[in-house]
């Protein structure tokens, strides 16, 4: 069964916005998708562990010590826009 | 001397320049004039700069030890170079230029590679035929009307077209692989660890490694052995001696075991390509290798695995590009900011996927779809570790049809996502794979095989594709552009 998707809500929660086109291509398309990978529950997995990682992974330790970094001149150069050693963003705190 | 080096290897230009026949100076003219040539026609090459090409053979001048010495190497255009702009094919990244050089281009300097264009790919590496890039499609060189394959499908076609000796691409589900195989190249993507993905701009974490596309297998030992390693600046590389791949080129399979998973050869699989790998096996059988049908039994689920862990982790690493730090900025308060530049910046491909990859982890459905999908990849990895404690290797085709033409797919993903049904398990598993060429359609087009082994077992990859090699006098082939 074809499931649907409420994709203007996903969209919000993936800061995106999307065109009423777009909104009802994605819900048709994602819904078919789903669909396709519902498959998956045939599969038995209830006492098998979950992979994230194809190796096993392991914390990386290094010693504690000041090492050079990126210059923050250097990371902002990419900036849309900056003020001192800073990114700038439009104001978020309401005047009161 | 041949001045046409675009056609040679990079062995054999490497032979010319030590042996004073010619000099990185000659062998970059013939490469610029190439992409000049026939760039406008394969667009394999998204930014290429004559200006750029003299400040590379300034760096490299005195790199003559280096192996790698005047040999141009296109990047993909999601690997940073200091400097040098990079987009993933994105309008969101359009003037980005990176303050650091991911680890393999640091290589690749040290070794006196000349950068030398950036090749085309699907906007973030989403997509398998290359017509996702907001560059315009790339062409396959053997057919315009033809994909490439994807996403790496501007470096294959670089390499294939002589705009590129060796090219550097990315693979998350058959990226290099698949590229190649359409395009009649050769294309390995190491085992998960094995080459540092610092400086790759994400796609899928767990799924993604950086990997060489070259004209022949020689070359492919010889761009691995330089970007391989341990890298402190990632923390999923493995700290592993890596050995000396030019040592994998022997001419001999004798005593190798194949698997050929019986579920690789189903419904679907186009004739020609099929008979091509039988075929092709037969070969290596002929040559002291010895085969067995084997099974694989998870292997249909590992679409649907990956279009629910592929995209999750790009949903998550995409959140970066969001009008902050650099790229794009829409106007706008805080949200609407983030909304409007992520709207404008991304394309459609981008958005299904950052989209879908929100819903499977979305409060309700995680455990559903995402915990399920790690479920299943275990089965995925486990089919292949049975497997591997009796054969040495596995050989499959690379993709299930030789390249289909532009448009075909475009506005059907399940398709789409289908082209890639052979090299995804190998990402799951995190396993090494190579695609090389096999044989060609009536229609003129490459097939390719796929050879997957056992984690850090690149070596046989090298060595049973290097026999193939030089047992099926394909290699050599180009297209007439």
């Amino acid at each position: 069964m074809k499931k649907n998707i409420d994709v203007d809500y996903i969209a919000n929660l993936a800061r995106i916005k999307l065109e009423k086109k777009e909104s009802s291509d994605f819900s048709s398309q994602l819904g078919d998708i789903i669909s396709f990978v519902e498959k998956l529950n045939k599969v038995d997995t209830k006492d098998t562990p979950p992979t994230t990682h194809p190796l096993p992974l392991m914390n990386v330790f290094r010693e504690d010590k000041v090492k050079e970094s990126l210059p923050a001149e250097k990371a902002l150069s990419n900036a849309p826009d900056k003020k001192y050693s800073f990114f700038k963003v439009p104001k978020v705190i309401e005047e009161a | 001397m041949p001045e046409d080096f675009y056609r040679f290897t990079a062995h054999e230009i490497k032979r010319f320049i030590s042996n004073d026949e010619t000099t990185p100076v000659e062998v970059t003219a013939s490469i610029s004039d190439r992409i000049e040539e026939v760039n406008s026609r394969v667009n394999a090459i998204i930014s290429f700069d004559r200006n750029d090409v003299k400040e590379e053979l300034r760096r490299t001048k005195d790199k003559r030890a280096g192996k790698l010495f005047g040999i141009p190497v296109a990047v993909k255009d999601n690997i940073c170079i200091e400097g040098r702009q990079v987009t993933c094919g994105s309008r969101i990244l359009k003037g980005f230029r990176p303050p650091y050089d991911a680890t393999v281009i640091e290589k690749l300097k040290k070794e006196g590679a000349i950068l030398l264009g950036r090749a085309n790919m699907d906007e973030f590496a989403f997509g398998s035929s290359c017509e996702t890039s907001s560059y315009g499609p790339t062409n396959n060189p053997w057919d315009f009307d033809r994909i490439p394959g994807g996403s790496s499908g501007g470096s294959a076609a670089a390499v294939a077209a002589g705009e590129a000796t060796m090219a550097l691409g990315s693979d998350t589900g058959g990226s290099i692989r698949q590229p190649a195989s359409l395009c009649g190249v050769v294309g390995l993507k190491p085992t998960y660890g094995r080459v540092s993905r610092y400086g790759l701009i994400a796609f899928a974490s767990s799924l993604d490694q950086i990997g060489p596309i070259t004209k022949d297998v020689r070359d492919c030992a010889l761009l691995l052995n330089v970007i391989a390693g341990y890298d402190p600046k990632d923390s999923t590389s493995v700290d592993m001696k890596v050995p000396d791949y030019s040592k994998s080129l022997v001419n001999d399979v004798k005593g190798i075991k194949i698997g050929i998973p019986r579920e690789y050869f189903i419904e679907g699989i186009d004739r020609e390509v099929k008979e091509s790998v039988i075929n092709s096996v037969k070969l290596l059988e002929r040559l002291g290798a010895k085969y067995e049908e084997v099974s694989l039994p998870h292997t249909e689920y590992a679409v649907g695995t990956y279009y629910i862990i592929a995209p999750a982790e790009a949903s998550s690493n995409l959140a970066r590009f969001d009008g902050v730090q650099y790229g794009l900025r829409k106007p706008g308060n805080l949200i609407d900011m983030y909304k409007n530049t992520r709207s404008v910046g991304f394309g459609s491909e981008v958005k299904r996927r950052i989209i879908l990859g929100t819903y499977v982890l979305s409060s309700g459905y995680y455990d559903a779809y995402y915990l399920k999908a790690l479920g299943v990849r275990t089965k995925i990895k486990e089919d292949f570790d049975k497997i591997f404690k009796d054969f040495d290797c596995i050989i499959t085709p690379t993709a299930p049809t030789a390249a289909f033409k532009i448009g075909e797919k475009v506005d059907d993903p399940i398709s789409m996502y289908l082209s890639d049904i052979f090299t995804i398990p190998a990402n799951l598993a995190g396993i090494p794979g190579i695609s090389i060429p096999c044989g060609f359609t009536k229609g003129d087009l490459p097939i390719g095989l796929q050879i997957l082994a056992k984690p850090f077992n690149e070596e046989t990859l090298l060595r049973v594709a290097y026999t193939f090699e030089k047992n099926s006098k394909l290699c050599g082939r180009r297209p007439n552009l």
